[in-house]
């Protein structure tokens, strides 16, 4: 029962992520959005990884191909690689403060937009201009919110 | 294992068709999430329109009916127009596309990915759209279906990098392809030789060509020519017609597969005489 329970809290998150990820922002904010999703997910697989796995990220990131369009399996690639990184090192991470995790963040978010910038460029290439990866930058200086957020998302029943 | 399958979705996809039906099915999970991110836009504007004055709202249908009445007046002459039309073209013995019917689609307010210009729509598959239909506003064309998902279907504009659309000049008929820029005021149009008769404020016509996009809609209006003397096309850039960034409301067209029966009455007289035993 709690399990489930808990899984709904993911659930939730998850689909705020989406939220953000797809609202229409003016156009000069929309080059900085970063990749919601893969923030919270990141999240999700350091903080409980024996919950969330890479199927999960596999599964989350199928749904956000289908959310914003795009060519099948990339950001389920893209996802499961960062997702089974995070798994490896979630017992490296979580002690380090918060600025530490921002370089391993960092280093994440560029490693999906890569991934993404790769199948990108081999359905269209050319097209993609550098503000392209200015979302990776504000990904990282966001990592602080999304922590602290889903931090107390997710403590907030044990605490009763 | 994760890898493996996604690289393989990712080729599949790339080829084929064939991931549609998955596509459709997993849209039907996540579709919701694009109705919310629009629910407060759409209360947003309701609210506006509620608290909007008595005489604004009066002065308003003023405007409208005004309109109406111009609209209504112009379309009595369109009636007669329409059919000496197709009694002139049945005597080129041409045939003649006609009747279309529309379906009005309301915008879903979400950006799906910066860099490429592609709208979500509330009308999917449920009203029968189905991709590569054309997509229209009341002044012009807007772009043509890209992908149609159960609950909402997903259309490429005009001016996005990836699209292209044949178009005519309807000044005196050149035929050419208007190919989008990436920015949502303006399109290109490449494929002219630096003596083309073409000058700017020349209104450009979808042409038929291609068989997507029906014959005679406006695009655009062409805003600057300068003939480069040192490369072999000149630069031609065009304005499109439709409020690409403005509009909520599209109309989905279906354009009648076969094209019309040439009136068979009007055929026989002039042939008659012809036809000896």
């Amino acid at each position: 029962m709690n399990n489930y329970y808990r899984f709904g809290r993911i659930l939730t998150t998850m689909i705020m992520a989406m939220y953000l990820r797809i609202a229409p922002w003016p156009n000069f904010i929309e080059i900085f959005n970063p990749d919601w999703v893969l923030l919270a997910l990141i999240y999700w697989t350091i903080a409980i990884p024996e919950r969330v796995g890479i199927f999960h990220a596999w599964i989350f990131g199928l749904l956000t191909d289908v959310l914003t369009g795009r060519l099948f399996g990339q950001h389920a690639l893209a996802y499961s690689l960062v997702s089974y990184a995070c798994i490896k090192l979630h017992k490296r991470l979580r002690p380090f403060p918060l600025i530490q995790q921002e370089l391993f963040i960092f280093l994440f978010l560029l490693l999906s937009q890569l991934l993404l910038f790769w199948v990108k460029n081999l359905q269209t290439p050319g097209q993609l201009s550098p503000t392209f990866w200015l979302p990776v930058v504000t990904g990282t200086l966001c990592w602080p919110i999304v922590y602290k957020s889903l931090r107390f998302v997710r403590l907030l029943r044990s605490s009763k | 294992m994760a890898l493996i399958v996604s690289i393989a979705l990712l080729v599949t996809e790339h080829k084929s068709p064939r991931l549609d039906a998955l596509r459709s099915s997993l849209s039907v999970l996540v579709d919701p999430v694009k109705y919310l991110v629009d629910a407060p836009i759409v209360a947003l504007e309701n609210a506006k329109e509620s608290i909007s004055s008595y005489s604004v709202l009066k002065e308003e249908n003023k405007k409208l009916r005004e309109e109406q009445f111009i609209t209504k007046s112009k379309l009595l002459k369109f009636d007669a127009l329409e059919k000496e039309n197709i009694r002139l073209r049945a005597l080129l013995e041409n045939s003649f596309k006609l009747g279309e019917q529309v379906l009005i689609a309301e915008l879903l307010s979400i950006r799906m990915v910066p860099y490429e210009h592609i709208v979500v729509v509330n009308k999917g598959t449920r009203f029968g759209v189905h991709p590569q239909q054309p997509v229209l506003d009341t002044n012009g064309v807007v772009g043509q279906v890209f992908r149609a998902l159960p609950f909402s279907s997903e259309i490429m504009l005009i001016t996005d990098l990836n699209h292209a659309i044949p178009v005519q000049v309807n000044r005196n008929g050149l035929l050419t392809i208007a190919v989008g820029s990436g920015q949502i005021n303006r399109l290109n149009l490449p494929f002219l030789p630096n003596n083309a008769d073409i000058r700017p404020g020349d209104l450009l016509i979808t042409s038929g060509l291609g068989g997507i996009f029906p014959p005679g809609y406006p695009v655009g209006v062409v805003d600057n020519f300068t003939p480069e003397s040192t490369k072999p096309f000149p630069t031609i850039t065009a304005t499109p017609k439709a409020m690409l960034d403005r509009n909520r409301e599209l109309m989905i067209v279906w354009s009648k597969s076969s094209p019309m029966p040439l009136s068979v009455p009007l055929t026989q007289s002039p042939s008659a005489p012809v036809t000896k035993p």
